[in-house]
């Protein structure tokens, strides 16, 4: 028997030993427990869509994210003028943007050609979304269309991230019911620009993700 | 393998580490200050949420439901990580679990790993390890890079530099990153760190990490973290080792929706902390190729066969209880010479050592429950130490030097004479002969003998009345008429008026 199974099994039989198990796992027993645990948090939010909106906006402001609004049918124009006035002209892109978030002018790079030595020459990414969370400020990405594999809006400096009224939800429990069907997708929370406390407990922004944040909400 | 260095913890006991630390004012300013901003942060988020005993609530049942059922968690972890592409280790104690890291290392031939900040890596000594045998880990966490480069411990789990403040840190950058000229704010300091480590997350193919949580329905794991350190290492590199604790699991993904609301809040006082991040196994194009976890026991097993105290393993290491602690707002953390320090820290310690380490800390404590009461999942600290102190003292009693020392016979005699009314009575009256010799002019006992002198060292003691209470209520009962007014009492509190003023 190789090592790691006598290790297995030494670890599994000294947690049942210390347990005082069964013989045996009853997994129906387990299950009925584990749906009977108290649960009486908050799980559906209340508040008004555009409540919600205005709380979303100003939880990302206290991370010094900038936050945008438009319209489905402007956020090429909206686009453009952010990224012209941060001054940034190459431009990551996941696979499944739609082409209509692209406006001219721009040097745009389709991420999946490059390796992490090239997306850091690069001078920012701009990607969608799957859920954001108003409470927290939080934006969940996925590994999925218009959201590309993790190192893409984390290697470059500057993220720009469009965000739809419909995906924003009030509490955390409800980003998890949505989550919840694709949860094998590699999934990241980001709240804000990179940040560290370590130093006397100050925020500070910016450490290795990336630094600046734009947030554009479509309403 | 090679023999690693040693341990940086000493086998000091707690009073004998903080008499040192005491000592030092400006360690104790950087904790206080660390300790309150945290703190004051951690109350105002927490109050933000009406659900906050709820949550706990809910956060206690699911950690306490995975540990009472853990073999059967871990198993469907390890099925789930495994079909999605993971490989499971296990590993019995701290140098089964450096082997096998050690040999995933040497299997890619590299000579350098980067790592996320992981308690359990300091709990086995991994660093050492490593560089005994060759290899070079680079800790990426901007607080675990100050304590590395500063050949220095950890003191907290959340913020393991917090005894440092801006000014040590810089002297520590100027020297290790030869940057005479670095500036002093925190920001000249995180962009420092963020220039030296970018070249390495770009280059090193390994990494190391821990993990935050684990699920055992889809074979998840979890990672906390704010600086995006975390994300370089577990996404960039080619092969990714997590080196986590069993007791780690959750049963579902869902699960995460009560605790990423409880840690970010009590760890660091954050609505959300700046980044999570879940994945399953391996994913073709994203992140790394090779994925392993290893499964680390190192004493915890044994932990769950106590039922009292079993409850210590729902920790999620949010150092909530650290910060409140009015010990650790003292001491700090290297006080008790363990890589848990804090409330946690003195309950964690000794059970992962079967009690024969760490046996000082269920004493490092005044018990007034501030820990228990910013727990996001309600681990009863106070109960827990109360319980380990009495294991102390079942381990003491078992040595003749134990059995035959003063504190055992005195607790023994006490529990001889308490045990019966009247060998009770016999000793008050004794008492109230004997105290002759320790009362002084003033009428108090200011100075008690032996091991009891400590007691008085800050306060005076009111010495037996003459007439015992016990001794009033049979004289009571006999006539019958005795009014309340002249019970013994009244004179005493009229000598306590006077020596207060």
């Amino acid at each position: 028997m190789p090592d790691s199974q006598v290790a297995r099994d030494a670890i599994l039989s000294s947690i049942r030993t210390a347990l005082r198990a069964p013989a045996g796992v009853d997994t129906a027993a387990i299950a009925s427990e584990y749906a009977a645990l108290p649960r009486l948090y908050k799980r559906e939010g209340t508040m008004d869509p555009a409540a919600l909106l205005d709380l979303f906006t100003h939880r990302l402001v206290e991370y010094d994210a900038g936050v945008y609004r438009t319209s489905a049918e402007n956020i090429g124009s909206e686009v453009a003028r952010i990224l012209s006035e941060r001054g940034r002209r190459r431009i990551a892109i996941p696979d499944g943007l739609p082409p209509e978030w692209l406006p001219d002018g721009f040097d745009f790079q389709r991420a999946s050609r490059f390796g992490e030595h090239q997306l850091d020459q690069l001078e920012g990414v701009l990607t969608g979304c799957t859920v954001a969370c108003a409470e927290t400020g939080s934006i969940v990405l996925q590994n999925a269309a218009a959201q590309g594999p993790r190192s893409l809006t984390l290697v470059p400096d500057y993220h720009l991230c469009v965000v739809f009224a419909a995906q924003v939800l009030e509490t955390v429990p409800e980003c998890f019911a949505r989550l919840d069907a694709d949860a094998a997708l590699p999934t990241t929370f980001f709240s804000g620009p990179s940040a560290t406390a370590d130093i006397e407990m100050t925020r500070i922004k910016g450490v290795h993700g990336p630094r600046f944040l734009d947030v554009l909400l479509v309403v | 393998m090679k023999e690693q260095a040693h341990s940086p913890w000493s086998n000091r006991s707690f009073p004998e580490a903080a008499k040192d630390l005491l000592a030092d004012s400006q360690i104790r300013r950087n904790v206080r200050h660390a300790t309150n901003v945290i703190q004051a942060k951690r109350n105002r988020v927490v109050g933000e949420l009406p659900d906050w005993e709820q949550l706990r609530d809910a956060g206690a049942a699911i950690r306490a439901h995975a540990l009472k059922h853990l073999d059967h968690y871990l198993a469907q972890f390890e099925e789930n990580c495994t079909r999605a592409g993971g490989h499971i280790h296990w590993a019995r104690d701290a140098a089964e679990a450096n082997r096998i890291i050690l040999e995933l290392i040497q299997r890619h031939a590299a000579k350098e790993v980067i790592k996320i900040k992981t308690m359990t890596s300091e709990e086995i000594g991994l660093n050492r390890n490593l560089q005994a045998n060759g290899i070079q880990p680079h800790e990426t966490d901007l607080a675990e890079l100050i304590i590395q480069l500063g050949r220095d411990k950890p003191s907290h789990f959340v913020v393991p530099a917090l005894h440092k403040n801006r000014q040590q840190v810089r002297e520590i950058f100027q020297r290790e990153m030869h940057l005479p000229d670095l500036g002093g704010q925190p920001e000249d300091l995180a962009s420092a760190a963020r220039t030296y480590l970018r070249e390495k997350y770009l280059r090193i193919k390994v990494a190391v990490s821990g993990a935050n949580f684990l699920v055992a329905e889809n074979g998840a794991v979890c990672i906390v973290e704010s600086e995006g350190n975390g994300r370089m290492c577990l996404t960039l590199p080619d092969v990714l080792i997590s080196l986590v604790g069993i007791e780690k699991v959750l049963p579902r993904y869902r699960d995460l929706e009560v605790f990423l609301q409880t840690l970010p809040r009590s760890a660091t006082g954050e609505r959300m902390n700046p980044y999570n991040s879940i994945w399953t196994g391996v994913h073709a194009g994203d992140g790394p190729k090779e994925f392993h976890v290893v499964l680390l026991d190192n004493g915890r097993s044994p932990i769950l066969a106590d039922d009292e105290s079993r409850q210590t393993l729902q920790c999620i290491r949010c150092a909530a209880c650290l910060n409140a602690c009015p010990v650790y707002h003292q001491t700090g953390g290297h006080a008790y010479e363990s890589v848990y320090p804090g409330p946690i820290g003195a309950i964690l310690t000794p059970q992962l050592h079967s009690m024969h380490e760490g046996r000082s800390l269920p004493y490092a404590s005044s018990l007034c429950g501030a820990c228990y009461e910013v727990c996001p999942v309600k681990i009863n600290i106070p109960e827990v130490l109360i319980h380990l102190r009495g294991k102390v003292v079942q381990q003491d009693q078992k040595t003749l030097s134990g059995k035959l020392g003063l504190w055992n016979i005195g607790m023994q005699a006490a529990a001889f004479l308490f045990a019966d009314a009247s060998r009770l009575s016999l000793a008050q009256h004794l008492g109230q002969i004997g105290q002759k010799v320790v009362v002084s002019k003033n009428g108090f006992i200011e100075h008690l003998p032996l091991m009891l002198s400590g007691w008085t060292q800050t306060r005076d003691l009111r010495p037996l009345p003459a007439q015992s209470f016990r001794d009033w209520w049979e004289q009571r009962e006999k006539t019958q008429q005795t009014p309340i007014a002249t019970a013994p009492t009244s004179s005493d509190k009229t000598q306590e008026k006077k020596h207060a003023g």
